[in-house]
């Protein structure tokens, strides 16, 4: 089989010879990666919000979350940006790819000499390198490691929803919740976020585990009320929720309310452990069983407090209870949660109203502490003629009425003033009663401090929304209200940099005829329970409390939460008063 | 032409029984490796000699410090991503198919269209890279240096092509659970196909070099034989066993992603020796060049590349144990994969064509060798030492 070809065939490379060769002469030539080549890190620092998502997926541990200077921790951006050891990083791009925000992306340097091996370990963007600049690199490609698209809410279609207040959210089947809980990436930017600090990821781990037991222990470790929150909460955890940057945030608010709706309020006692409570002598008198008073008296009772709550109205639950329609916050809801509170033994005062049916004196020196949770509950006048007629009423007292099953007789035709979480519920619950619904608002539709989908609920029920709207007077016929006459406002931006003001326009009068006006511009809290000698001690600013870290004011050992003294105006807040006053009424009477 | 025989007879020589004893102090004992240029990779073989020739050979592995297999239980399905590719650094493609195919295949998810060709393409470019470094090398193993250059050369821009499609040259990590990480780059065929003509030139240059060269035929033919009644019996795969007259292709026998759709037939031998091995290689590197035209005159221009997964930062892959394979440039390359339903894989085990080449069935051919051929024996079972020792 060997041959003489077979001796003279190897001598045919010889022609290579006269080839031009392949290498490079100069080995320092630089030779430019591929554009897509996974080189050196880069960091936009103002972009990355510091979740820690590229932490969480590194399978080397490369990269630590280190607080940097000049970034500062604030509500969606942790503060922290990630610092990458390339002693341990593999180039793999994952953490590129999983980026929430798309800030984290390599550039296509890849030759780095230094002598110190500290230089290794950078944090991209904050420590600056020549390649910061360079476009080319590996850039989070277009697709998805965590899926973006919210699971859907199933709703009672816009148009079944007039008379009738049933609740028009669904909630989520098992398989639903697990798959949108499968979303989250257990940042916790949430948790920092809510007010009640409560454990967003854990919960929503349990969701996705399938452990309700569990999801209800870490919700009631600081919300007792999951059911409400569940419901109405203005969920601020779902603006700054790292997914929401690539995609739909988590529906952090349903999956709670999936948890609260999968455990009967029966088997409350043993989840949560309260099986028995062992009482420390303390009592501790609470005024106004609205979400921060209820907050209060829950923990305060699990830790063997005697726990009183003094209530004006006949049933508890605040606003909640008494401003929030039942299409939101279905009434049993409520009514179950509170019962839980005085099964466990939190005793309830109700139909007394402080300053008339017990004096503030006698609740103050009867209790070794006080918590005052009494809500904005007097609302704002439009001030503006003719507001005194009949057919002029308040949103507060008009849901107030709706809710306790009264009659309200709105007409055909019904105007809101206001624009509000209040009067979008003003305006939903008169469209539920069949009447057409105006809503005048001073600014535009985007500075409505209502939340959007309460906005976009409303444009479904076919509220009409006018806004720069200013009202001028109310008209009447017969001390009836007949129509309302507002000029159009122009906005004019604000010097001081605040926001665009509404100027009236001259001559822009317009008239809507109507039957019914509905006042909901806002509230504040009423003081006329407090005795002289106690308000003199009580300090306010702009009609708010003035309280410390821990939620005291500045009467010795009254404590203070929920409207009355935070901006916030939501639950959750009250809810997170009440905890951290329940806290400190503990440290202060027993440790 | 060359004929020289050295002087055996003071060597150690058999007892009546025909058996050498191994207690008697007159045999040598030598290490081939771990840091010997003729042994691919990290390991060694452990050889007692009687002069020249080889009485018995034992393979030693664990000089990688890796333990891959038992990482794997403690990372999250998708962190064992980046590091399954290196559990084959000269073809490490195949990992990431196996680990993405067999997560698939767990979790129910069909991969669109255009990944199964961009998979496939990649498939025979890591094939392709791979051959150009190891047939040469073959020559290598009996001094002929000068093809590894040439093959080094071409080797370097088929992994330019790797890198702009891929963002890596030698761990690309593209192939990830759910399809792939991007499309081809603009202009990037065109380039590819500049690639392999000069590839096509490679193809000749190294016969007229190696495969017609009077020396290499003197070193290789009737060398390291294995008979046909061994494949089964050792569990040889892929050009070995082809070698030996036994077809065997993953490719053609479980066609898997686009190979359904693509001509071919790998060349077979029955000769069995390191020549025919050789031969049937360089021809694979041909085949694989018409694999890479054809795939990318049929695949389609665009399309989805990645379906959608769950969650990867816990994704708990459905309970179940699935065993994929494909072929590596070195025969059935397979992964057992056993999820007990968590966020970790509870096992993944890797049947690579090494394992039993390299130990069990070198182990049995060195006996009775020349010590001069072990080099080019191991080459020409391929054996790949990280794949061994994961």
């Amino acid at each position: 089989m060997m041959n003489l070809k077979d001796i003279l065939s190897p001598f045919s490379a010889w022609r290579n010879l006269l080839k031009e060769p392949v290498t490079i002469k100069d080995p320092l030539t630089e030779r430019p990666g591929a554009p897509r080549y996974r080189g050196f890190h880069k960091n936009d620092i103002e972009k990355c919000i510091g979740c820690g998502t590229c932490e969480t997926i590194c399978e080397n541990e490369a990269i630590d979350l280190v607080a940097v200077a000049n970034v500062d921790t604030k509500n969606g951006d942790s503060g922290l940006r990630p610092l990458v050891d390339y002693g341990r990083c593999c180039w793999c791009a994952l953490c590129v790819d999983v980026c929430t925000t798309g800030s984290l992306t390599m550039s296509n340097e890849y030759t780095w000499v230094s002598n110190d091996p500290e230089d290794f370990r950078y944090i991209p963007g904050v420590d600056k390198k020549e390649w910061d600049n360079n476009d080319l690199g590996w850039k989070k490609p277009d697709y998805t490691l965590i899926p973006t698209e919210r699971m859907d809410m199933e709703e009672m279609e816009p148009s079944e929803r007039e008379g009738t207040f049933l609740e028009i959210v669904r909630g989520y089947s098992r398989a639903q919740a697990e798959k949108e809980a499968d979303r989250c990436t257990e940042c916790g930017l949430c948790v920092a976020t809510c007010p009640a600090h409560m454990d967003i990821p854990g919960y929503i781990r349990a969701v996705r585990e399938g452990d309700m037991e569990e999801g209800l222990r870490l919700l009631y470790e600081t919300n007792p009320l999951p059911e409400i929150c569940g419901r109405v909460c203005t969920h601020r955890c779902e603006e700054v929720c790292a997914v929401g940057h690539s995609g739909d945030p988590l529906a952090i608010r349903w999956l709670k309310r999936y948890i609260a709706d999968q455990v009967p309020f029966e088997e409350y006692k043993r989840i949560l452990g309260i099986t028995s409570i062992e009482e420390n002598g303390k009592k501790v008198g609470i005024i106004g069983a609205g979400p921060s008073g209820l907050s209060a008296a829950y923990y305060l009772r699990i830790r063997g407090f005697e726990v009183t709550i003094y209530e004006a109205k006949s049933k508890g639950g605040g606003m909640t209870m008494y401003g929030i329609p039942k299409y939101r916050l279905p009434m049993n809801m409520l009514e179950s949660e509170i019962g839980f509170l005085e099964e466990i033994g939190v005793k309830f005062v109700y139909e007394t109203r402080v300053g008339e049916d017990i004096s503030f004196d006698e609740i103050y020196k009867k209790h070794d502490a006080v918590f005052v949770g009494i809500g904005f509950e007097k609302p704002y006048k439009i001030n503006i003629k003719g507001e005194e007629q009949k057919g002029a009423l308040q949103a507060i007292s008009f849901l107030d009425d709706i809710n306790k099953g009264k009659k309200v007789d709105i007409g055909k035709k019904v105007a809101i003033v206001g624009g509000g979480n209040v009067a979008m519920d003003a305006a939903r619950v008169a469209r539920r009663l069949g009447a057409e619904v105006y809503m005048l608002y001073r600014r535009r539709v985007e500075d409505m401090p209502a939340d959007s989908e309460e906005i976009h609920g409303a444009y479904e029920e076919g509220v009409q929304i006018i806004p720069q709207t200013i009202p001028v007077e109310i008209i009447g016929e017969g001390g009836k209200v007949k129509s309302i006459q507002y000029l159009m406002a122009e906005m004019v931006p604000d010097e001081k940099g605040g926001r665009p003001k509404p100027v009236p326009i001259e001559g822009s009068e317009q008239v809507l005829e109507i039957d019914t006006l509905i006042g909901a511009i806002g509230q504040e809290a009423d003081y006329g329970f407090l005795p002289q000698e106690y308000l003199d001690k009580i300090e306010t600013n702009r009609g708010r409390m003035l309280v410390d870290n821990n939620n005291k004011t500045t009467l010795d050992k009254v404590y203070a939460g929920g409207d009355a003294v935070n901006k916030t105006a939501d639950a959750i807040s009250a809810i997170a008063d009440g905890h951290r006053a329940a806290d400190a009424i503990e440290r202060m009477l027993l440790v | 032409m060359f004929h020289w025989t050295p002087d055996r007879s003071a060597f150690p020589t058999a007892g009546p029984d025909g058996k050498f004893d191994f207690d008697s102090h007159k045999l040598v004992k030598i290490w081939h490796g771990p840091n010997h240029p003729g042994v691919t990779g990290n390991m060694s073989l452990e050889l007692t000699i009687s002069g020249d020739e080889v009485l018995e050979s034992k393979t030693h592995v664990g000089y990688l410090h890796r333990g891959f297999e038992k990482l794997y239980e403690r990372r999250t399905w998708i962190q064992c991503f980046p590091t399954v590719v290196r559990m084959c650094v000269p073809e490490s493609d195949s990992n990431e198919y196996n680990l993405s195919a067999g997560i698939e295949e767990l979790a129910g998810i069909e991969i669109p269209e255009m990944a199964k060709w961009l998979r496939t393409l990649v498939l025979e470019m890591s094939r392709l890279q791979a051959l150009l470094r190891i047939v040469p090398a073959q020559g290598g193993t009996v001094g002929l240096g000068l093809g590894v250059q040439w093959g080094v050369y071409l080797r370097d821009l088929i992994l330019d092509r790797f890198e702009e499609l891929t963002g890596g040259r030698i761990y690309h990590m593209y192939m990830i659970p759910g399809g792939v990480r991007g499309l081809l780059p603009d202009g990037f065929k065109e380039r590819l196909e500049e690639n392999l003509i000069l590839v096509d030139e490679f193809v000749l240059s190294i016969k007229r070099l190696m495969l017609d060269n009077a020396v290499f035929k003197k070193r290789t033919v009737g060398i390291a034989h294995i008979p046909v009644e061994w494949i089964d019996k050792y569990g040889i795969v892929g050009f070995v066993a082809r070698g030996a007259g036994v077809k065997k292709d993953v490719r053609l026998d479980y066609p898997y992603l686009a190979y359904d759709q693509l001509d071919f037939d790998p060349a077979i031998s029955t000769d069995s020796d390191i020549y025919a091995r050789t031969w049937i290689r360089w021809n694979d590197i041909i085949t694989t060049v018409d694999l890479l035209r054809q795939i990318m005159a049929k695949m389609p221009k665009k399309g989805e590349f990645k379906a959608p997964t769950p969650n990867v930062l816990h994704w708990q892959v459905p309970k179940g144990e699935v065993y994929v394979r494909s072929e590596s440039s070195r025969g059935e390359y397979g992964f057992y994969i056993v999820s007990d339903g968590s966020k970790y894989p509870r096992r993944i085990n890797l049947r690579g064509p090494s394992y039993t080449h390299a130990v069990s069935l070198l182990e049995k051919m060195l006996v009775n060798s020349n010590i001069s051929d072990i080099a080019a024996t191991m080459v020409s079972l391929q054996t790949c030492p990280p794949e061994i020792e994961r």
